[in-house]
């Protein structure tokens, strides 16, 4: 029997239910349960954001009367009463120097998206118009056995997401590479998890920047010759060993508590031991190992930014940093900006992962 | 009761001290003892159990709940180890699980992540590796048709319900065509018009294949359906064969003749006076 794929599996599959519902809203097909689900998945949530992005304006309103009546308190303390006008003053046209710096309303925050949106836009243009221009000089250059002119001006915000999604995806590699063996073969042996034990426990709470400065040492001193791009080295490697220690775990678990039943029956068909780790042991502890990858990669992508801002890799992490640090009127609401889109594309990671657990594992109730 | 009086009847082909002659036994279980070491000191399962099964012949065990069937029948598998006595497979001492004594486990243990066709495979091709790959997929496929699963060959195992789950059990235990099956309570947990079924699809592929049997069951009609001699186990700790029934209906048999035949009711009277003794 084959099974139909439709629109509706999919969707419940990838943990977007809502999907098919508002789907059914507009072929009309809805009857008194499904306008009730319609009711709960799409119209609460939606209330909900709407809700939320009030209490934020209203917020950011008050934060922004106080930072204000500060500001003209202060300027009429010091200064007298013509300062203090003049501050009013300033602050009602919208003057961008004399603007409170405060909580962002949800508007600028807005605004700063558009901006960071034309700004990528310009640079791509300006990027094109290079390599169009720079084209027929390096053929040449690497005819002649050169290295060709490659663009050195400023990383977008697209680029800098660009740079921490390939930062974040070769570090949770680097953690399955090494956690998924090891966590095998220390749940494969009773006496390698005890002799391990201590140095998980001891190393998996270790915070991500005591990481980065013993990845730092390491790195430093092995790439001093050479051109890579030590930034980068630097941050995978951090973000890969905070990482992998939920996937080491949950593998070692995993392997180590594979169901009696089957490890009867491979003793009974007398499988060899590669046989029973590859046909038995792996397949059943693969939702484990998978649960284990999932966290991985939440964590990795929580704590690169934090890496990414000490290691000065030109991602997400470093433009928050520089952004924070370079205290202009527009700032804050680009590191809103940018936690939005840390948020969101964290959350479409671990869809992505859920997605895969769901697809290799024989027990589909993964949440 | 103790192993001295034995009722039963002793038939013809036996030797002066009740025991088979060697060359018509399959599996031999001498003086076995079973000792579980506990915090509170030893705990002994089984004591001076001495049982023999012939080759061809068909063997339930009857007992109470946790007196020790369970652990026997592992013994015999070779997952438990023996303490004291041996179990011996044609002569040769057990030592350790293999393929020559296949188990159906009470839970169906099937790979989940595996198709029916792939679980029983999965035996098949440690038992034939010199068969061609084609062999192989046709012995599992026989054996899976036999079990009335020919319309299931690649499905999931986790897509199958319990029965049909241990419907591959069956297939599988077959398929490597043991020397001893050994059945743990297989239809313990279905249904009983599955459970029917399934007692009905066993006997009829052993009634062809004639594997030597050992099948553990809480169900006296099942007990007396599918075996030629009923042992009825005592109640731990130390237990040991209690009394053994002979079940003397012809082969093949139907359920509807063995129900209507004049010996069923004595037979079932004395599985449960042992029982409720």
């Amino acid at each position: 029997m084959k099974q139909s794929i439709t629109l509706n599996k999919v969707s419940k599959f990838v943990g977007l239910g809502f999907i098919s519902t508002l789907k059914s809203l507009f072929t009309g097909k809805l009857d008194k349960e499904d306008f009730k689900d319609f009711l709960r998945k799409t119209v609460v949530p939606l209330t909900s954001i709407v809700l939320f992005i009030g209490l934020w304006h209203v917020g950011a309103k008050t934060l922004y009367n106080i930072e204000a009546d500060y500001k003209i308190n202060k300027a009429m303390e010091e200064q007298g009463q013509a300062a203090a006008d003049e501050m009013a003053a300033c602050i009602a046209s919208g003057d961008i120097s004399c603007q409170p710096n405060t909580l962002p309303s949800p508007a600028q925050v807005w605004d700063s998206y558009k901006t960071l949106l034309a700004d990528h836009k310009a640079i791509s243009a300006d990027k094109a118009a290079f390599k169009e221009k720079t084209a027929a000089l390096n053929a040449k250059r690497i005819a002649e056995g050169k290295a060709p002119i490659t663009y050195t001006g400023r990383p977008s915000f697209v680029d800098q997401i660009i740079t921490s999604l390939k930062t974040v995806f070769a570090g949770f590699l680097l953690a399955l590479f090494i956690a998924v063996p090891i966590g095998i073969v220390i749940g494969l042996s009773k006496t390698l998890r005890s002799s391990f034990n201590w140095l998980i426990q001891i190393f998996k709470p270790v915070s991500p920047v005591v990481w980065l400065l013993l990845v730092f040492m390491i790195v430093k001193t092995m790439t001093k010759d050479s051109n890579s791009d030590s930034a980068f080295i630097i941050s995978f490697i951090s973000v890969g060993l905070c990482a992998m220690w939920a996937t080491l775990v949950n593998t070692a678990m995993g392997v180590s508590t594979v169901d009696k039943d089957y490890i009867n029956v491979a003793k009974v068909l007398k499988l060899g031991p590669i046989q029973k780790v590859f046909k038995v042991i792996l397949p059943s502890s693969l939702p484990l190992i998978f649960t284990g990858l999932r966290i991985t990669l939440s964590v990795a992508w929580m704590v690169l930014i934090a890496i990414e801002l000490l290691a000065q890799n030109p991602g997400l992490g470093l433009f928050v940093w520089e952004e924070f640090q370079n205290g202009a009127n527009d700032s804050n609401s680009k590191i809103i900006v940018a936690m939005f889109v840390i948020g969101i594309i964290g959350f479409l990671l671990d869809r992505i992962m859920l997605t895969i657990q769901n697809m290799v594992s024989f027990n589909k109730n993964a949440q | 009761m103790s192993t001295d009086t034995l009722d039963y009847k002793v038939v013809g082909d036996r030797t002066d001290n009740g025991l088979f002659p060697p060359s018509r036994v399959m599996l031999d279980l001498k003086n076995l003892k079973k000792v579980y070491p506990t915090p509170k000191g030893d705990y002994v399962v089984l004591e001076d159990l001495n049982l023999q099964i012939m080759k061809e012949e068909f063997v339930t065990i009857i007992g109470h709940s946790g007196c020790g069937k369970t652990t026997m029948l592992s013994m015999i598998a070779g997952l438990n180890n023996i303490t004291d006595g041996y179990i011996s497979v044609l002569g040769k001492h057990v030592k350790g699980p293999g393929p020559d004594r296949g188990v159906i486990f009470q839970a169906p243990s099937l790979m989940p992540w595996m198709t029916s066709l792939q679980n029983v495979l999965l035996g098949v091709n440690q038992v034939f590796p010199h068969a061609t790959r084609a062999q192989r997929n046709d012995i599992a496929k026989y054996y899976l048709q036999k079990v009335g699963l020919e319309d299931a060959f690649h499905k999931k195992a986790s897509e199958l319900s319990q029965g049909m789950q241990q419907r591959v059990g069956i297939a599988r235990a077959f398929a490597i065509k043991p020397k001893v099956l050994l059945l743990d309570e297989p239809f313990g947990m279905l249904d009983s018009l599955t459970r029917g079924e399934l007692q009905d699809i066993l006997i009829e592929i052993w009634n062809k294949e004639k594997i030597t049997a050992v099948m553990i069951t809480h169900d006296v009609d099942e007990a007396i359906f599918l075996a030629d001699r009923v042992v009825m186990m005592t109640s731990g700790p130390s237990a040991k064969i209690g009394d053994v029934l002979e079940v003397d209906f012809e082969r093949p048999r139907t359920r509807k003749t063995v129900l209507e035949h004049e010996d069923y009711y004595k037979y079932r009277k004395h599985l449960i006076d042992f029982l409720e003794h």
